[in-house]
């Protein structure tokens, strides 16, 4: 086991570099479950507050691997028809009316296969020929049901359809899961899948991320900006900033030609990062009031 | 590995380190973490493309795989620590390996530092967040002046070591040459006490050749969650649990015959078979009980941190109990039963009690007194005796009149009245608090500050004999 582990000895940087290299600043853990999803196979469930980059992880990994990305976006009442695989109607219905001559048996034999099964985003990953990543998206939107349904799919990587019998993956898809945690996950799931628990980024590195999008933003105000949206964050808010916010609220400074974030530039771009009324009152008056007053232009 | 896993003769195991992952994965059951063999397996798979050698890797694939949730998570983090370091110690005792064999200062080799240089290069070293050197330095630092001198409880050496270093959170004092130093937060000097605590204990074990017993983790550790948004899902999953128990309690007793009550009226007329006599006795049968339940739930900020898990207490008790009238109180008592029951959202409740729930709370102060005369006014005739009556609340009155007197009509009227306390039983009747002169009119008075006591609870009011604590 050794001898194995030092052979695969690099090999998260590597991923963290290539995650990197896409415009994704993994930290370790991330970079080392993105990893152990490739080597073992296995699909990963990532969990965390609401922008936290986790959906962004699962397109990374589709453009780090010259991989397609197929995604499934998880809602309530989503069922096998609309994530699996559903017959055509309409067309097996013309051809039962085309085809007059031939027998029932043949009818029958000819309606139920593979050219008039639509697929849907599962199937679609399971069946495609080049090896794709797979995201399937709020996974805790759907029903317990559903989750049961995935079983199958994520254990084995295959889809039974009971007409057709077992369809297998011919390549092996990553699989990214990802939930706002709205609701517990079942343990079957969980048993099946790494976990990976993606939080706000520490200050340094949201500082590289926000540097990564927007490089024209000068070190210090690129630092004030995170250390503002780490006090946004502190308070008891509807919805806390996001990273992508961050990186809008950057982009936006650069636009207006800030600076420095004082009061007055707080007060105009505020609503980049805050989206709540009730939110942007608390805001402006915890964290607008703390900063500097803006020098006198006169 | 049940109950104490090393004694004072340690015992490493079957060796390797399959067994050792093992053990650690017992542990961690111990604690309430559901790791099946599937888990392990893929352990040891994830093991198998990593790099041992270096520490965070090797933590964060076993977390991946084993630890499922944030809750598991903080756990494993807990455990983690402990296992593997008394794995290695207990290993070191065992094979009679110790670092101060050769009585010489373990580190240095010569190169003396001095106080001033040792405390900067600790500084550098939290800055830099660099763990291996921190813990170097740790050791340089116990070896320069913890031995001997030591008090021999280790929290109190590691503060002692703290302040000879003179490292202190916040922003730090200039350098000797006027340089500015970037401050220390809390958290990163808590990392290097955590070092030098760590080092310390390694040390003590070494000269007494013993492992301290292992116990496991805190209550405290594991009391409810106070935040409300991230630990939500835990409360949840304990109150789904409960759900469970409380869907299946009635059934154990159906079937039983012990303590039940014969029919006379049946018994008679099945005698007529027998020609009158009684050969076969008929009983009444035991109907599991359904209670009507009122739960009245303290809202106001003394109980914060234990509010949100007694709304999604109440929330549960919902789906349980087809007759449940909730009120929630401060200074005065507002229903909200419709809440409840038009709304399946836990989140959207919480927020629709807190903004519309109509307490009028006027200075946040809870006023026990006026909440019981309220209560009996508005539901006395609904009150009979096969009623429950439970109180979520610390029974702290603010200094305000108890009116236990009102308390106990309510208490005559109800069936049964259970009082759920979110303080442990030691604080009681401290200060404002007067949950003896109420105590005395309750079927049951429970302390609830954790998932157990609440499971505690629930087997009483479905009727099952009390746990043992």
């Amino acid at each position: 086991m050794i001898i194995i582990a030092c052979m695969a000895e690099g090999s998260v940087a590597e991923v963290k570099e290539a995650l990197a290299g896409v415009g994704y600043l993994a930290d370790e853990p991330a970079a080392l479950v993105s990893y152990l999803a490739q080597k073992l196979g296995k699909p990963i469930l990532v969990e965390g507050p609401a922008g936290v980059g986790k959906t962004e992880l699962a397109k990374a990994l589709s453009r780090s691997s010259g991989r397609e990305l197929v995604r499934l976006q998880c809602y309530e009442g989503l069922d096998e028809a609309k994530a699996m695989y559903e017959w055509n109607y309409r067309k097996q219905l013309l051809r039962i009316q085309a085809g007059g001559e031939a027998g029932w048996e043949d009818v029958q034999e000819d309606i139920f296969s593979s050219d008039f099964l639509l697929t849907r985003p599962l199937m679609q990953a399971i069946s495609s020929p080049e090896p794709v990543v797979l995201l399937i998206d709020e996974i805790d939107k759907t029903d317990q049901e559903f989750e049961a349904m995935l079983l199958e799919l994520l254990s084995d990587f295959q889809i039974t359809i009971p007409e057709l019998g077992q369809i297998s993956a011919t390549t092996m898809p990553i699989v990214v899961l990802t939930s706002n945690d709205s609701r517990e996950l079942t343990e079957a799931l969980k048993r099946r899948c790494l976990y990976l628990w993606l939080d706000y980024p520490a200050l340094e590195r949201e500082m590289e991320i926000v540097r990564l999008h927007a490089p024209e933003l000068p070190e210090t105000l690129a630092r004030r900006l995170v250390e503002v949206i780490g006090m946004v964050r502190e308070l008891d808010l509807k919805k806390p900033p996001s990273i992508a916010e961050s990186i809008d609220w950057a982009r936006t400074l650069l636009l207006m030609g800030a600076e420095d974030i004082d009061r007055e530039t707080f007060a105009q771009s505020m609503s980049i990062i805050v989206k709540h009324r009730t939110d942007i009152d608390l805001v402006a008056e915890r964290v607008g009031l703390r900063l500097a007053e803006a020098p006198s232009r006169s | 590995m049940a109950g104490s896993p090393y004694g004072p003769q340690p015992d490493p195991g079957p060796p390797g380190m399959a067994a050792k992952l093992v053990g650690f994965c017992e542990e961690l059951r111990g604690e309430g973490v559901a790791v099946g063999t599937s888990e392990l397996l893929d352990a040891f798979a994830a093991l198998s493309e990593v790099d041992w050698t270096r520490r965070e890797d090797f933590r964060e694939a076993l977390a991946a795989t084993i630890a499922k949730s944030q809750d598991d998570r903080r756990v494993f983090e807990l455990l983690f620590e402990r296992y593997f370091f008394r794995t290695a110690e207990a290993e070191a005792i065992q094979r009679g390996v110790t670092e101060h064999a050769e009585g010489g200062p373990p580190a240095g080799d010569g190169e003396r530092m001095d106080l001033n240089e040792l405390s900067e290069a600790i500084r550098e070293a939290i800055a830099a967040g660099d763990e291996d050197r921190m813990r170097d330095l740790a050791r340089l630092a116990i070896a320069a002046f913890g031995r001997g001198e030591g008090s021999g409880v280790v929290g109190v050496d590691v503060q002692r070591i703290r302040r000879t270093l003179g490292l202190t959170a916040g922003s730090q004092p200039p350098t000797e040459d006027g340089g500015e130093r970037p401050p220390i937060d809390r958290d990163q000097l808590t990392g290097f006490e955590r070092h030098l605590r760590r080092e310390l204990e390694r040390d003590l074990i070494e000269r007494t050749e013993t492992l301290p017993p292992s116990r496991p983790l805190a209550e405290l550790d594991r009391a409810l969650p106070t935040s409300p948004t991230q630990d939500l899902a835990a409360v949840h999953r304990a109150v789904s649990q409960m759900k469970r128990r409380l869907a299946t309690l009635g059934h154990e007793q159906r079937g039983r015959k012990k303590g039940q009550l014969v029919d006379v009226r049946r018994t008679m007329r099945a005698s007529l078979e027998t020609g009158g006599v009684p050969l076969r006795l008929r009983y009444r049968p035991k109907r599991p009980r359904r209670p009507e339940i009122y739960v009245l739930c303290d809202v106001s900020t003394s109980v914060t941190s234990a509010s949100v898990f007694f709304l999604s207490v109440l929330h549960a008790l919902h789906d349980s109990f087809r007759k449940l009238r909730s009120f929630v109180f401060i200074e005065r008592i507002s229903e909200v039963t419709d809440v409840f029951e038009g709304e399946r959202d836990f989140a959207v409740i919480a927020q629709r009690i807190s903004s519309e729930g109509g307490v009028a709370d006027v200075s946040g102060y809870t006023d026990y007194g006026r909440v019981w005369l309220e209560f009996l006014t508005e539901i006395s005739d609904d009150l009979d005796p096969r009623s429950t009556v439970i109180v979520l609340g610390d029974a702290r009155t603010n200094g305000r009149e108890p009116h236990a007197e009102i308390f106990a009509q309510v208490s005559e009227r109800a069936g049964r009245l259970f009082w759920l306390n979110p303080e442990p039983k030691l604080y009681w009747n401290y200060g404002d608090s007067v949950m003896a002169a109420y105590e005395r009119y309750c079927d049951g008075a429970f302390e609830c500050w954790t998932t157990k006591h609440l499971e505690n609870f629930v087997n009483v009011v479905a009727g099952a004999a009390p746990s043992p604590e």
